[in-house]
């Protein structure tokens, strides 16, 4: 048995929406006698059970892995994506990071390209129309090569590795006070530009994305630099940087449509 | 090139390009009228010397409109679009270790400020009280003098010394945010890129703020 943490109470002010039609607003509820070692979730999942057994309607909010690596679960606490710890998804954030008695205000993320679900759930499916617009590579690479048949830089391989680590949670969009998916796409755009797989169609990949990042109705970058804080995977600004030079330079060079798809 | 031009990427190549013109420009600006510490006829002589070449004059005046109705119509335009994509602000704003800086939430307020004070500088000086002066038997008009006068007013001071401030924080932002924007940023550099932005903003600041000081501080009275 491991020296059990005091417990502690809190005061929670959480956004209740039916809908996306209805209008939502702040409801207080206390959650009390939370373990410091459980984790958020878990500290919402036990209000949720009090709730149930009141036969009222449970805080909904979106989660799958819980491990901090699948990207479903984010909202804002006290208007910290993800709530106040770095680096962390708030399925990974623990109540050890917060004092008792303290009233914590969970919103959920705010962009007209995530519009309310219910609660605290917001429909991302933006992202993956981004993604469909040209994140990927339409070459049938056929089976696993042999690990040393394509030689890639080290520095490529780590920046992209890097780039990669994006969940795509939408805490970037959440904490842009412009709603800007820069940093969202630029990732998708950076880990693929950088590898010799993804060189090929990397030109038009950065004009599909970014015109579909554009038509979905997020806001552009004001490099206030709140997204890459807020990122769970700490996403650097940097693949911004990339992302406006690989659409320049695309633009310039005017690429040929490329047909997907080859004969596999 | 014209989707590129429209997109919010290209927008920021468009604010960045307006941005550098005045970087330039008020470098430059704060680098000749250092002229003032030196002698009242070196300055007047300097001004003299720009009105007196037309085409330099007109040439950098028209540039100088351009990029500032560039830079302006497009922050507007990206104003209402990034309003729209927010849609409902958060209750509660972030703080700590999340919380981004102040300089760049709030690069619209200090532009139209900085907005404000360039019409209220031209108002008081280019089109302002016009005193004569002769240098080396040139007749030229005496901003030295229209300077001096100006400066021993302590809300006039005042004014500048708050505007220049505000001027600091949008170019330190801005001297930044163009490597962003244009895509020049690379890992290595983005520490190096941070200093250079504060030095260029402080050294365009202090030197324009050592001007009205000078002379309400040591020309008064």
């Amino acid at each position: 048995m491991g020296i059990a943490k005091p417990t502690i109470n809190l005061k929670l002010k959480v956004w209740r929406q039916k809908d996306n039609n209805s209008k939502g607003g702040f409801k207080e509820y206390d959650a009390k006698n939370v373990s410091q070692d459980a984790s958020f979730l878990e500290m919402l999942d036990s209000v949720n059970e009090e709730l149930i057994n009141k036969n009222e309607e449970p805080i909904l909010f979106d989660h799958d892995c819980r491990e901090g690596i699948c990207g479903s679960c984010g909202f804002m606490i006290n208007g910290n994506a993800h709530g106040p710890q770095k680096s962390t998804t708030v399925c990974q954030l623990h109540m050890r990071a917060f004092k008792d008695g303290e009233t914590l205000v969970l919103e959920p993320w705010r962009a007209s390209a995530f519009p309310i679900l219910k609660d605290l759930v917001v429909d991302r499916s933006s992202f993956d129309r981004i993604i469909k617009s040209g994140g990927y590579i339409s070459v049938n690479t056929g089976n696993a090569r042999d690990a040393n048949n394509i030689l890639i830089p080290k520095p490529d391989a780590d920046e992209a590795m890097a780039s990669a680590t994006c969940i795509g949670c939408g805490a970037c969009v959440a904490s842009c006070k412009n709603a800007s998916a820069a940093l969202f796409t630029s990732a998708k755009i950076q880990h693929m530009a950088l590898l010799p797989q993804g060189k090929v169609e990397r030109a038009q990949r950065a004009l599909d994305m970014t015109a579909q990042m554009d038509a979905e109705g997020f806001g552009a970058c004001s490099t206030t630099g709140a997204c890459s804080a807020a990122c769970p995977k700490d996403i650097s600004l940097i693949n911004i940087a990339t992302m406006n030079r690989e659409l320049l330079k695309a633009t310039i060079a005017k690429p040929e449509e490329h047909v997907g798809g080859g004969d596999g | 090139m014209l989707d590129f031009l429209k997109s919010t990427v290209g927008r920021k190549y468009i604010m960045g390009i307006s941005g550098l013109v005045w970087m330039g420009f008020v470098l430059t600006h704060m680098a000749g009228n250092m002229l003032i510490l030196v002698s009242p006829d070196l300055y007047n002589a300097y001004g003299h010397a720009i009105v007196s070449n037309k085409l330099v004059l007109y040439g950098a005046e028209s540039v100088l409109v351009l990029a500032l109705i560039v830079h302006v119509t497009t922050a507007i335009s990206l104003t209402i679009e990034n309003r729209k994509a927010k849609g409902t602000r958060y209750a509660v704003n972030p703080n700590g270790d999340k919380g981004p800086t102040l300089a760049s939430q709030t690069m619209g307020l200090q532009g139209s400020l900085v907005l404000a004070f360039i019409i209220t500088h031209l108002a008081t000086f280019k089109y302002g009280k016009e005193y004569e002066t002769v240098v080396n038997g040139v007749p030229m008009r005496d901003l030295h003098r229209l300077v001096v006068e100006l400066f021993q007013q302590p809300g006039y001071v005042l004014w500048y010394v708050v505007a220049l401030i505000v001027l600091m924080f949008h170019l330190s932002h801005g001297a930044h945010s163009i490597f962003q924007s244009f895509g020049f940023l690379e890992r290595k550099m983005v520490k190096g890129v941070r200093k250079f932005a504060w030095a260029y903003a402080i050294i365009v600041a202090a030197g324009f703020l050592s001007q009205p000081l000078y002379v309400y501080l040591l020309k008064g009275n």
